[in-house]
């Protein structure tokens, strides 16, 4: 995400939007196939167990996995809806915008502890003897689940947190209307996240 | 280009030398807090050296415990440590930085018309995150239980069981690949944004156009390495069960998604150092590059198919024939690129006016270690002969050939040919020709008998040897003194030469690239001016 921060002695003089949006985007493909190897693995494995997959899917909350998932997409609304009103101007407005991202991607990791505490209470967690009695699909479904999802909760985590060092600087006036690159960029790392969601979801969750 | 223009940028460059403080820290702060790309490259190249020398240290003490059958130094399980050891300094700490993160972030701007990369501090941080590597790597030697034994691959399922600090080892590997990433994705930036005015595409200097091909497998092919490290660790602490075959998880596909970054890491390893001999070629032909295009392009075509090869590595672990017989043949095609390469410098060469010192002897010895290199790859890439030298000191000696041989090799021309811009003093170049040839020499009684010594059925990481090899073992580990001289003789030289040599010109060696157009060593700013490019970058004609 430290892509976002390219001042310098030089770019200060010399700011370069695009040459920092390009730096973001790569940023992003590292981050697609960081989670694609994660899928590759999904891929194969459930072509291998497609039944204990689908059985154990079945297992998984629904609500919960939906709510989630409108709660992030809420959240990408929220944080188009900064940007835009930040390059309009209206400091106050993208504020509160940024502040209901952040908000949101909260409440998702909430939610996200309520549904791991449910499974863990039900002896569903890696390498737990509940696990080592069913079949071999089941054991690799939650390994895949708790690997995917987490990883994917870890970066939900450091978008909340970058989210955060971006509301303050809007409000200490150091990202504004004319230089919001920042925030932009931010953006787009918290729409990746998003995305990633967006296929986790049905993945596990809805294809049973 | 007539004499006069080749010195017009440096000629009222007055800026002082980057080696000269003159930033808002002073001491060995303005070194630790640098954003210049010059200083970083320098932190690159002190601490890639030092990680260089712990890394021969301990191939030459393996070759020592080989001079005999049984235990002549160490136990069998320190020899196992060294061998994980000795190639995960060698890969990660020193072939993949050496060329990029050193000569791409001292050249690389310059040769573009740049004052700095796209993202200086970026770039400073990916420096802290490989020396944090380097540190981790070292904590895991003597904390846990003792240092990892896996060999540089972490192959599961024996990664998940050792007890010894595989965690730590392959943490240190995500680290390293974190701060390759970002290395990358400043490159590519930097290429795409910072060129001077009229430096199109097809007049960058090849160095550029190769470290561009590298940067991308760079940023696209380590995610994939960073998982699949993620992983092993999850596996070490939660028993997910993912690569654990007791658990239902399969091992092959921890090896594919290993290669599938450590192939193309491959390329991230021997592209750049292609680049520095093709900018080291046509100075010393006198010639301008010949088939510029093709050598552009075949760094971008090796990018490419080299991403697509990676189940070579995997013919005997028990993958499908079909995918085998696929593999096998874009193993094949990877050749055409690098085989173009190859004929191209030659073909400079042909009636040019040449003139012999070290870079050129360096560089030379590249191509001809190289050629044998990828030579002996295609042999491995042929289904039926892979399975007879799979795992023997024939792999041993042909990657050898290639990072050794090439890449180093290509690291010690670059080091000869920059080493004036850099330090703006010159080497003894008689001692550096000395040097060079007699690691030609070692080189070659070494790795060549290792090949032999593969072809006869010797296997690779084993502690102990039948006495048939005794012959070929005896002639490596000799071999393996004449190379060590050699080096020794190079570095002392090269250390010599910062305190004793004689101050170098601005263009010692008659280059035509931007970086010999201003001062030695260049001023902090690069370039008083922008300047603006009208011509090729190899304008000899």
């Amino acid at each position: 995400m430290d892509e976002s921060h390219t001042t310098s002695e030089s770019s200060a003089i010399h700011r370069d939007d695009v040459g920092s949006r390009i730096g973001m985007w790569l940023f992003l493909f590292t981050e697609l196939i960081l989670f694609g190897g994660l899928f590759l693995l999904y891929a194969v494995y459930r072509y291998l167990h497609p039944q204990e997959f689908h059985e154990a899917a079945k297992e998984l909350n629904v609500v919960l996995g939906a709510a989630n998932t409108l709660i992030l997409l809420t959240s990408s609304f929220t944080m188009v809806m900064s940007i835009s009103y930040l390059g309009e101007g209206e400091k106050k407005k993208s504020l509160l915008a940024l502040g209901l991202t952040i908000a949101l991607g909260l409440a998702f990791l909430v939610n996200k502890y309520f549904e791991w505490s449910a499974k863990f209470h039900h002896g569903l967690y890696p390498n737990s003897p509940e696990l080592a009695g069913r079949g071999q699909g089941d054991n690799l479904f939650y390994g895949l689940y708790y690997s995917m999802t987490g990883l994917h909760g870890l970066h939900v985590l450091v978008g909340v947190v970058l989210l955060s060092v971006v509301l303050i600087y809007i409000v200490k006036d150091k990202v504004t209307p004319d230089n919001f690159i920042v925030l932009d960029n931010s953006g787009l790392y918290w729409h990746l996240v998003d995305i990633i969601w967006i296929y986790l979801f049905p993945l596990f969750y809805l294809i049973t | 280009m007539s004499d006069t223009s080749s010195v017009a940028y440096g000629s009222h460059a007055s800026g002082r030398s980057y080696l000269v403080e003159g930033g808002r820290y002073s001491g060995i702060l303005s070194w630790l807090l640098t954003t210049d790309h010059k200083r970083i490259a320098i932190l690159y190249l002190i601490s890639v050296l030092a990680l260089y020398f712990v890394g021969i240290t301990l191939g030459v003490l393996m070759r020592l415990e080989l001079l005999t059958p049984g235990e002549t130094i160490v136990k069998a399980q320190t020899y196992n440590a060294m061998f994980t050891l000795h190639g995960v300094i060698m890969i990660f700490l020193f072939v993949i930085p050496a060329v990029p993160a050193i000569f791409g972030n001292f050249c690389l701007p310059i040769l573009i018309g740049a004052k700095d990369v796209a993202f200086p501090r970026i770039n400073l941080m990916s420096w802290y995150l490989y020396i944090g590597g380097a540190m981790i790597a070292v904590i895991a030697l003597f904390t846990g239980g003792g240092p990892p034994d896996t060999g540089w691959t972490f192959y599961a399922p024996y990664s998940l069981r050792t007890g010894t600090n595989v965690t730590l080892g392959v943490f240190a590997a995500f680290v390293l690949g974190f701060s390759s990433i970002l290395t990358g994705l400043n490159f590519v930036t930097t290429i795409h944004r910072l060129r001077a005015p009229g430096m199109t595409w097809n007049r960058m200097p090849l160095f550029v156009w190769a470290t561009y091909a590298t940067a991308w497998v760079q940023v696209l092919a380590t995610p994939i390495i960073g998982i699949t490290l993620l992983l092993v660790i999850l596996e070490r602490f939660f028993g997910v069960g993912i690569f654990d075959p007791t658990k239902g998880g399969d091992p092959i596909l921890f090896q594919h998604l290993f290669w599938i970054y450590s192939h193309p890491a491959v390329y991230i390893m021997i592209l750049p150092g292609m680049g520095v001999i093709t900018e080291i070629i046509p100075v010393f032909a006198r010639r301008t590059i010949f088939g510029y295009k093709a050598i552009a392009y075949s760094s971008v075509a090796i990018a490419a198919l080299g991403s697509l090869v990676w189940g070579h590595h995997m013919f005997v672990s028990g993958q499908s024939y079909t995918a085998n017989v696929i593999f096998s043949f874009i193993t094949f095609l990877v050749a055409i690129p690098s085989a173009i390469k190859v004929f191209n410098w030659v073909a400079t060469l042909y009636k040019g006016s040449i003139l012999i010192a070290p870079p050129f002897l360096f560089a030379l010895a590249f191509i001809f270690l190289f050629s044998i290199g990828g030579l002996t790859g295609l042999m491995q890439g042929a289904l039926s002969v892979n399975v007879h030298i799979h795992d023997t000191y024939f792999v041993v000696g042909h990657f050898h050939y290639v990072m050794f041989g090439g890449t180093a090799f290509a690291f010690f021309a670059g080091l000869h040919y920059w080493y004036p811009k850099m330090f703006g003093r010159m080497y003894s170049q008689r001692t550096a020709t000395l040097a060079c040839t007699i690691m030609f020499i070692g080189f070659n009684v070494f790795y060549f008998t290792m090949l032999v010594l593969g072809l006869q059925g010797m296997p690779r990481r084993y502690y102990d040897f039948l006495p048939q090899f005794q012959m070929g073992h005896t002639i490596a580990t000799v071999g393996s003194w004449i190379l060590v001289t050699g080096l020794i003789i190079m570095f002392a030289n090269l250390l010599m030469g910062l305190r004793k040599g004689e101050r170098a010109a601005a263009d010692p060696w008659g280059g035509k690239t931007l970086e010999w157009q201003i001062p030695s060593p260049p001023p902090h700013e690069n370039f008083e001016e922008i300047p603006v490019i009208d011509r090729g970058a190899y304008d000899y004609d």
